[in-house]
């Protein structure tokens, strides 16, 4: 085996110098009805045979990059520039752990600080940490900082935020003292001011809104932070980062808490993962939000270092009296993120949003003008917007595989009434040849 | 070790001084070396209801966070703001400057439950034996 | 110099205009989407991005990769981390179109590759581990403890035993044990320790009720010991109808050698970035999966995995007794996948081959060592040991010293301070992937560093003085914070006005 260099003499020499004949003896301790179990798995593979094994598995696959994928959802097809893999492929990047120790750490702590600080930019709010796993679980810990610093007991969600979002904060709360409600949308799929008001009582310590929101339509929350703040409550907003450079910030709307999905920025879809849980907070909060924090100090020579601080939050310190059991951010995530952000610029970052617009507004147009598929047009959007269709979506779907298309994603599995509704999504990524192409298959429906 | 004479004292080394109805609160010498450099305080809540010999406060230094126990049962009445933006002073004037909070006692016995200064001092040092 | 003592951010060598990607100029439409959403909804603010071409920001972050130590370029003696290396080939499969360009909205029937390697992968797992079903949900060891503890009370709240609320861990656990437990309303009984390092079956008894809901625990425990009484241990809490929780940070020197399952764990969670090779990243991502005993499969998170009659693989996405969904989508595939990998090159023989270099390597470290540095316990040890610094102490020493002084050295740093059940602990892991030769390197640095601590201790306590900073004040930076680059530029705003800083 080619990753483990002890030869059998190394080992002779070894056991020899431990002072046991043999390794079996080393196994002592261990009660001898457990020792050796008998293992089903299969012999190894050298480098070339375990390629053409993964070539031959993952050859059963149709990704991206066979097929005109118009998904969205939580997960984007953006444009990853070629600097960000080489970076981050980096092996002292790659393969170091935690930075505990900071003077064999200052690479990756001055990358997470970077890190915070842009997120810090495109949330508008003061203090970012360094990661969380993704989207949902970023959302669910926001809740927890929610409910616990007012004392509340109930957070309420708009039921156009992301589905896997309220499924994961449920799982999160149950046989907590904590529960969930949701406010309802109207046909637009804009959030109900009238549904949320009824269900802000004084036991809300929070609520999420997420714009632009599951079906993709950017959210007017005029008057909602303050309606929240008079009740006590804070305002979660989760948000797609792209989308920030043009449209309001949380810090402009007046949240509390930025959390949401990070895979935009610079990460592959990857089946889901990993991806990274963007997660900011305004400075009333610093001290209550869960996960790393990188901040700038001096060292003993007076020169600048860059050190994890406010340690004493965490779990490793205080254990069962941490607010968060979160050890790990991701940090890889984050670096991919920070290098994919400073590459795109200030100028980038305004400019691949405004691609977004241009390409999701074009093709919502021109869905618009086909007969039997029927889009609101009077919508703000970034990049996603849901079509309703006269035809069942499953025969839509078979019909535009043949052309080789992935339409978008069926909206009933989540919204039972949502029949024949689904969301589709148009990136940067996308030619108007490609819009074209879709508009064209969805035409032969 | 500094143990001043007109103060009363707790177990878990917070010292109180009585004015009236009034207890002010903070942490002695032993409990500010052990802890080093005190990084940041969480105060309780002004007007919050506290109870003696349960957690009023934590204290926070680079590596370890600290719970401060209530000395007696009461009302805050007043917190030491200037903690927030310098936690060092607790460092530097443990029983001076370094006050943590003030309680407006619930009952008056819970005064008399409390330490004097030498049956502190025999406590430390019934401590530092069983190390 | 090789390394740069620039420690600028990236917004410190920002110029404006510059930009490091280049988008299309090509629009489908004639006019400008903003121009026509209401002024209400669009960003004001100043939105403040470094501005950089690509090559200066290549070097920026190519120049601070320097300032890292790695396991590509460091012997990482990191206890309980496991820093194995991570095989190249791994990174391959993961960087494969067919595999990075997967939308996790795709039809089941356009990714039954990468599910098919989801499933095989549950399989090996339960078959390394003794359990019989795994879910591939959790991000990260901490999110499967997490999703641990939901499943102990889901299965108590579904057998009527939902009053339990303890969780007993011992006092040499994880930080996150008990804080997982905590999240949940449980609480949290710590265990002393008996003086061999291992868990006190007395203790243990004096604990466990009708309350208890479950004991936590890491075999081999954070002293890398075996836990020899884990038969009986196991026997006595189910006898009172508490559950097993394993935490598998440690799980490396059993590979092939005995099971957690065969122990009497009911519930396993796995660090893939421990023991199956995949890349620790600077600190994750990580993945944590876990496995149950039959008695608990109904619980598993959503959604599970499942393979059809016909051969056909797909989720299912509604359990009724399931906890629920735990994040988005599919757990963190790029990190199933790589450990699928490793599992498939190294196969059963190769997998052998990590337990016994673990355990003989960490063991010959041991007997070297122990002549200059006391062993906290000294038995035979598993994949880790834990030196006390104990002896020097009234030079001023402390186990973190030592790191530093190592780091200087060009190794790594042990883990320092942990377990906490040993004053002034070093923790030393070297994992199979470690030579002789390295090890005898260690060996002779740590044999320096002992005669240094009794003839010359300001050498270590200097320590380090040729990397890109010595000695940070880790204080100044939890007083003041200074989280941001907007930080930054107010603290030197006030700076220059004289107004602060001390």
């Amino acid at each position: 085996m080619h990753f483990h260099p002890l030869t059998d003499a190394d080992k002779d020499e070894m056991l020899k110098e431990i002072g046991v004949s043999g390794f079996n003896d080393l196994l002592q301790g261990i009660p001898s009805v457990l020792r050796h179990p008998k293992l089903d798995i299969p012999a190894g593979l050298s480098e070339f045979e375990v390629q053409n094994l993964l070539k031959e598995r993952l050859g059963l696959n149709q990704s991206q990059s066979d097929l005109l994928s118009f998904l969205g959802g939580g997960s984007y097809d953006h444009f990853i520039p070629s600097a960000v893999a080489q970076i981050i492929s980096r092996n002292e990047f790659y393969t170091a752990y935690t930075p505990y120790q900071p003077e064999a750490s200052q690479g990756t702590l001055q990358t997470i600080f970077e890190y915070q600080s842009l997120i810090s930019e495109l949330t508008g709010l003061d203090v970012a940490n360094a990661s969380h796993y993704d989207g949902a679980t970023a959302v669910a810990e926001a809740v927890l900082l929610a409910l616990r610093h007012t004392g509340r007991s109930k957070i309420l969600v708009s039921s156009s935020l992301h589905p896997h979002y309220r499924q994961t904060i449920r799982t999160y709360l149950k046989g907590t003292p904590y529960i969930m409600q949701e406010f309802a949308f109207d046909e637009n799929g804009q959030f109900s001011r009238e549904d949320f008001m009824k269900h802000l009582d004084p036991q809300v310590g929070g609520a999420i809104f997420q714009t632009p929101n599951f079906f993709g339509v950017v959210e007017n929350l005029m008057g909602v932070s303050e309606s929240l703040h008079e009740a006590g409550a804070l305002l979660i907003m989760a948000s797609h980062p792209l989308s920030l450079s043009v449209f309001k910030s949380p810090g402009e709307w007046g949240a509390d808490v930025a959390v949401g999905e990070g895979q935009p920025l610079g990460l592959t879809t990857q089946y889901g993962g990993p991806y990274l849980g963007y997660f900011a907070v305004a400075r009333s909060l610093m001290r209550k939000i869960p996960g790393r924090l990188v901040g700038i100090t001096q060292d003993s020579k007076g020169r600048r270092a860059y050190v994890l601080t406010l340690k004493a939050r965490e779990q490793d310190i205080r254990r069962e009296r941490a607010s968060s059991n979160i050890c790990t951010n991701q940090a890889l995530c984050a670096l991919t993120a920070c290098v994919y952000m400073t590459l795109m610029g200030t100028l980038g970052i305004r400019e691949v949003a405004e691609i977004n617009l241009d390409r999701a507004y074009y093709l919502r147009a021109e869905i618009s003008k086909l007969p039997g598929f029927h889009v609101n047009v009077n919508l703000p959007i970034f990049n996603e917007f849901v079509v309703r269709s006269d035809k069942p979506f499953a025969r839509i779907s078979e019909i535009l595989k043949s052309h080789l298309i992935l339409p978008g994603i069926n909206l009933d599995e989540f919204y039972p009434e949502m029949k024949n509704h689904f969301l589709v999504c148009a990136t940067e990524t996308k030619t108007k040849g490609d819009l074209d192409r879709y508009v064209e298959a969805l035409s032969q429906c | 070790m500094n143990i001043p004479q007109d103060l009363k004292y707790t177990k878990t080394h917070e010292w109180a001084k009585r004015e009236g109805n009034i207890v002010i609160v903070g942490i002695t010498e032993y409990a500010q070396k052990e802890i080093s450099d005190v990084v940041f305080v969480e105060t309780p809540k002004l007007g919050q209801q506290i109870e003696r010999g349960k957690p009023a406060a934590v204290v926070e230094s680079v590596k370890a966070a600290f719970d401060i126990y209530a000395p007696v049962s009461g009302k805050v009445s007043k917190v030491n703001q200037s903690l927030e933006s310098a936690p060092g002073i607790i460092n530097e004037e443990c029983y001076g400057k370094g006050w943590f909070f003030e309680i407006d006692m619930s009952y008056d016995d819970d005064w008399n439950q409390l330490l004097s200064a030498d049956q502190y001092s025999d406590h430390l040092k019934q401590e530092s034996t069983k190390h | 110099m090789l390394i740069s003592t620039d420690s600028r951010t990236s917004f410190e060598k920002s110029k404006p205009g510059r930009r490091g990607a280049t988008l299309t100029s090509s629009r489908c439409l004639d006019y400008q989407p903003v121009q026509k959403i209401s002024e209400s909804l669009l960003r004001k603010q100043v939105l403040l991005f470094p501005e950089l071409t690509e090559p200066e920001a290549v070097r920026h972050f190519v120049s601070l990769s320097k300032k890292n130590y790695s396991i590509d370029t460091q012997f990482y003696p990191l206890g309980s981390c496991t820093m194995k290396y991570n095989p190249k080939v791994n990174e391959w499969a993961a960087g494969l179109d067919k595999f990075s360009a997967l939308h996790p909205f795709q039809p089941e029937e356009t990714v039954q590759g990468m599910l098919s390697i989801f499933y095989d992968l549950e399989q090996y797992l339960k078959t390394i581990t003794g359990m019989d079903a795994f879910t591939l949900q959790p991000a990260a060891g901490a999110h499967g403890e997490l999703t641990g503890i939901m499943l102990v009370r889901a299965y108590h709240n579904a057998t009527g035993q939902g009053h339990r609320s303890k969780v007993l861990v011992p006092d040499s656990s994880h930080g996150t044990n008990p804080a997982s437990a905590a999240l949940f309303g449980y609480r949290v009984v710590e265990l002393k320790t008996n003086d061999r390092g291992r868990v006190d079956l007395e203790v243990l008894l004096e604990n466990l009720d009708d309350d208890t809901a479950c004991l936590m625990l890491t075999n081999p425990n954070t002293l890398g010991l075996f836990e020899e009484d884990i038969l009986e241990i196991t026997k006595q809490v189910h006898s009172k109808g508490a559950l097993l929780y394993y935490d598998g940070a440690n799980l490396n020197p059993l590979l092939g050698i005995a099971r957690p399952g065969d122990m009497g764990f009911d519930i396993v969670h796995l660090n893939l970035h421990k023991t199956f090779s995949t890349p620790h990243g600077g600190g994750g991502p990580g993945s944590g999966p876990v496995g149950v005993k039959k008695r608990l499969i109904p619980f598993l998170p959503l959604p599970v995995l499942e393979k059809t009659a016909a051969g056909k693989f797909t989720w299912n996405k509604d359990a009724p007794q399931s906890i629920g969904r735990v994040k988005s989508f599919y757990g963190n595939a790029g990190m199933l996948l790589r450990a699928y990998v490793y599992i498939r090159s190294l196969g059963l023989e190769g997998i052998l081959k990590c337990s016994e270099g673990a355990i003989v390597n960490a063991n010959y470290l041991r007997k070297k060592l122990k002549k200059y540095f006391p062993v906290a316990i000294d038995e035979t040890c598993m994949h880790e040991f834990v030196l006390t610094l104990k002896f020097a102490t009234n030079k001023g020493i402390h186990a973190g010293d030592i790191g530093k002084r190592l780091l200087e050295l060009g190794f790594h740093a042990p883990t320092v301070h942990f377990p906490l059940v040993v004053e002034e602990a070093l923790m030393i892991e070297p994992t199979e992937t470690e030579s002789k030769e390295t090890l005898d390197e260690f060996i002779e640095a740590m044999i320096a560093i002992a005669r240094e601590i009794e003839e010359d201790p300001k050498v270590i306590l200097d320590a380090p003085r040729n990397l890109p900073i010595a000695r940070p004040d880790e204080v100044l930076a939890a007083r003041k914070p200074i989280l941001s680059y907007r930080d930054l530029v107010r603290e030197k705003a006030l700076q220059s006005d004289g107004v602060s800083v001390s």
